[in-house]
């Protein structure tokens, strides 16, 4: 049976920012951006996210792995040479920092799948996210905590600062990015912890605590979905993932479903629309993520920004140019945008959802 | 005659200073303990049952109801009741009956599962003055919804989805035919379910034609007896119930004693006045899961597909029997526990056949999860809930919904006595007795059950509230937040619970 975890609770803050026009930015502001809050945190987790970092290997899934003992890495490297051709292996670069003593071997991988492992009628997409379980959840000490094409996730122990420094995020540059830091009341203290969790080209940064945890792990569980990192975010990638990559939803309609509208809102709208919102709470219940949430979770096409459905948990969004920003408070976003055209609070369950410009 | 060597259970007495010789007890003793001795009540009190109705209703509180306190020599393992039994088999030769769930000393899981609260981390919800939706649809759902879209770029349904039975909580009446309970207790039931938009169910008994007004709040059943079946009693509620099982009597068939068939029950069963109406054992035309498969679409086609509900009791392998019967077709799945309730049975059967609710429905939840077809179905738990707190435990464990039917009567007057298939209920309940059934004011009394709804209503909300979650489908299968005290760690791991502290 698989009951018996000790699920993670965190508070945190979080950030991010979006440029339509696919201007690739350097990480320098969205590390201002969450060392503002720095107070939201306690120094036990921080993390980056960003898309359109690698683009010189856009066609390949970028996995990057943290292994506790050098010693794993080749068992992972044995079973991803069998599954994946493996265009370039590196050590992910980092820079000493004081604060960090220790930090588990950190490497990436940009692979393709084989073709010939891919059979019958599974897509290239549920193979990668099967290695990705099957590697979380059957090798112990090996981590693939991002695994997404012209993505990365950065993330591991320590303050927002310190964090970015470690990782050299000032020297990608991207299009998307989201950051976080975590103020955990009982962190294992491990890296694989930290925000942000991916699945595919699936980040996610998470305030919150998912009050229907239980409920909706089991409802991924019935779908394959293995929880390993014993977070609430987890479950929030994972549902996505299933919603929209899987089960064929759009955004909003997704987003319907992480933070459903109330009953007697869904019985006053007209009959066609009542219908479908109907249906979507009577097939989704499980999916429905119940208690403080702010989430912000990137995607290859865009952003979005979604808080519970009685917005338990801040967030505020603000507009300049092309680029939208997103935070858990409108200091973190001033700091880097001192004068946004628009500045507003999204509404309790209300998504804000941005897409980037098609590729020319 | 020889007299019974079965000592009374009970002694009633009537305080002869406080007595006003009003009668009152005579009058409304079902059992005919008392009566007349031209200037007392005369007591006989090996037919007193402890239903306390005479003690309400002595306006001057003469009577006392005790146990028998003459008991044979005490024994910690022979004990008061198996020496009774084993008298009262020698005089009769006779299987004891008995009526009520089973009231014997195994573990009561509910009581050693605790329910979790919000602190700090995050808050809890106050129902007082926050929406918390208890709003509950029985029925299949599919595994993904298929959407289009519309002209104004929108998201909408493709197609439909299958017929869903909206409840305002997720609670129903257990099945209590005409027949075992009085058309009046019926009319309780059927009230309540309709001002409280929940659901009642015929039992096996036919459907009485002074409950049609309720219809759309009514489930009929089809058991082994098919009492009162045809097509126009299938097609007269919102959803059809296959009873195989009872959980007070998983195996056989129901029990109703000829007494409690008068001229109206005999009508709406549509079998002769005053026989026994004893069901089969199995249905007879279900041998096997497949022969339950044409059945239930023999029913989906007779109705235009009105959801299916199939009644098992819990038994050891009901894990299997349940995704069986979704496999099957069923869009509800209704699991009653051992401590399920009866209005007759052997009570050999009854204290000794069958699990409890909480570990069959623990164990069916995971099974259709582990199989990938927990969204097929609905599942209804039933079987000894006593309090909203035991449906929120239920309902984490994985129910959907849960059925009370013991906890309805209580609120009519039943005392769980447990003589119901006597056919005497001083309270009006399962008689069928006129001057007995008379006193069930179906308006008086669906008051009673109305305000118990309602109060298990606040009690859920608070409940969810104190966990932190406006919506009951974030409590339903959320086991996370259930911990188990004093539980051993199989028990622990068959309910999927994490013992306290962890």
């Amino acid at each position: 049976m698989n009951h018996n975890y000790q699920k993670d609770i965190s508070g945190c803050g979080l950030t991010g920012l979006i440029s339509k026009k696919r201007r690739r930015l350097s990480g320098d502001q969205i590390v201002k951006s969450l060392c503002l809050m720095n107070d939201r945190g306690n120094g036990l987790g921080a993390g980056y996210a960003a898309y359109g970092i690698y683009p010189e290997f856009k066609d390949f899934y970028a996995f990057h792995i943290m292994f506790d003992e050098p010693s794993i890495r080749w068992s992972v490297e044995e079973y991803l040479k069998a599954n994946y051709h493996i265009e370039k292996v590196e050590e992910i670069p980092t820079f000493p920092v004081k604060a960090i003593q220790i930090s588990p071997l950190l490497v990436r991988y940009f692979v393709r799948p084989l073709k010939e492992r891919i059979v019958g009628e599974m897509q290239e997409e549920d193979f990668v996210v099967n290695s990705v379980m099957k590697v979380n959840s059957e090798i112990d000490g090996a981590y693939i905590f991002s695994s997404g094409k012209n993505m990365g996730a950065f993330k591991g122990v320590g303050n927002p600062a310190d964090i970015a420094e470690f990782f050299r995020i000032e020297e990608y540059e991207g299009y998307i990015w989201t950051a976080h830091t975590r103020f955990p009341t009982n962190t294992p203290g491990w890296w694989g912890g930290a925000h942000p969790f991916t699945l595919l080209d699936w980040s996610i940064v998470h305030n919150g605590e998912i009050s229907s945890y239980g409920i909706n792990k089991r409802y991924l569980e019935m779908y394959g979905y293995k929880l390993t990192l014993l977070t609430d975010t987890e479950v929030a990638a994972y549902m996505l993932d299933l919603l929209i990559r899987r089960q064929g939803l759009d955004i909003p309609s997704a987003c319907l479903v992480l933070a459903a509208p109330f009953w007697k809102n869904i019985d006053a709208k007209p009959p066609e629309e009542r219908e479908f919102l109907t249906a979507l709470r009577q097939t989704y219940g499980s999916a429905l993520l119940n208690g403080p949430f702010s989430i912000l979770f990137g995607h290859s096409n865009g952003l979005v920004g979604i808080n519970d459905r009685i917005k338990l948990r801040p967030l505020v969004v603000a507009v300049k140019d092309d680029i939208t920003y997103m935070a858990s408070e409108e200091s973190a976003i001033r700091a880097i945008c001192p004068a946004p055209e628009k500045v507003w609070a999204p509404r309790a369950g209300e998504p804000t959802i941005v897409e980037l410009d098609k590729e020319v | 005659m020889f007299k019974s060597l079965a000592p009374p259970e009970y002694i009633a007495d009537i305080d002869r200073e406080k007595c006003i010789r009003c009668k009152r007890c005579i009058q409304n003793c079902g059992w005919s303990v008392y009566s007349w001795g031209g200037d007392k009540v005369l007591i006989n009190t090996s037919k007193c049952v402890k239903c306390l109705r005479c003690y309400h209703y002595c306006p001057e509180e003469a009577i006392t109801i005790v146990d028998n306190p003459t008991r044979f020599k005490s024994n910690a393992y022979w004990s008061f009741n198996n020496i009774r039994n084993l008298k009262r088999q020698a005089e009769t030769g006779g299987m004891p009956l008995t009526g009520m769930g089973s009231d014997q000393k195994y573990p009561i899981l509910f009581d050693s599962l605790l329910i979790d609260a919000c602190q700090v981390t995050n808050p809890s919800i106050d129902p007082l003055r926050e929406p918390m939706e208890l709003r509950t649809y029985l029925g299949k759902k599919p595994s993904a919804l298929s959407i289009e879209k519309g002209k104004d770029g929108k998201a909408r349904l493709n197609g439909k989805m299958p017929p869903q039975i909206a409840l305002k909580l997720p609670l129903v009446f257990g099945p209590m035919s005409y027949g075992s309970i009085s058309l009046n207790a019926q009319k309780v039931l059927a009230r309540t379910a309709k001002e409280c938009g929940i659901l009642m169910n015929t039992g096996e008994g036919g459907l009485h034609e002074d409950l049609l007004p309720y219809r759309s709040n009514i489930v009929v059943q089809v058991a082994s007896g098919r009492f009162g079946v045809n097509p126009d009693y299938l097609n007269a509620g919102v959803a059809v119930e296959i009873k195989i099982g009872q959980g007070a009597k998983p195996g056989i068939g129901g029990h109703l004693p000829g007494e409690k068939i008068p001229l109206d029950v005999a009508r709406t069963r549509m079998i002769p006045v005053g026989t026994d109406a004893i069901s089969p054992a199995p249905q007879h035309d279900i041998y096997s899961i497949e022969d339950l498969r044409q059945l239930i679409y023999a029913i989906k086609e007779a109705t235009n597909y009105k959801p299916v509900s199939v009644k098992i009791a819990a038994v050891h392998n009901v894990a299997a029997i349940a995704s069986g019967v979704v496999r099957a077709g069923a869009d509800i799945v209704y699991i009653d526990g051992f401590r399920g309730g009866t209005g007759a049975a052997p009570s050999i059967i009854r204290d000794h056949l069958g699990i409890p609710i909480e570990h069959a429905l623990a164990a069916v939840d995971d099974r259709l999860r582990q199989e990938g077809i927990r969204n097929e179905a609905s599942i209804i738990a039933a079987g000894g809930i006593r309090s909203s707190a035991d449906a929120a435990k239920a309902i984490a464990l994985g129910a959907d919904a849960v059925a009370i039917a013991t906890a309805a009567l209580i609120t009519m007057g039943c005392t769980t006595c447990g003589k119901c298939y006597t056919g005497n209920c001083s309270w009006g309940i399962t008689t069928q007795r006129p001057e007995l059934t008379a006193r069930l004011d179906p308006e008086v009394y669906a008051e009673r059950l109305i305000n118990l709804v309602h109060a298990w209503e606040h009690e859920l909300k608070e409940i969810l509230g104190a966990l932190g979650i406006n919506a009951i489908e974030s409590l339903r299968g959320n086991r996370e937040r259930l911990r188990g005290v004093g539980l051993d760690a199989q028990t622990l791991d068959i309910l999927g619970v994490k013992p306290a502290g962890r």
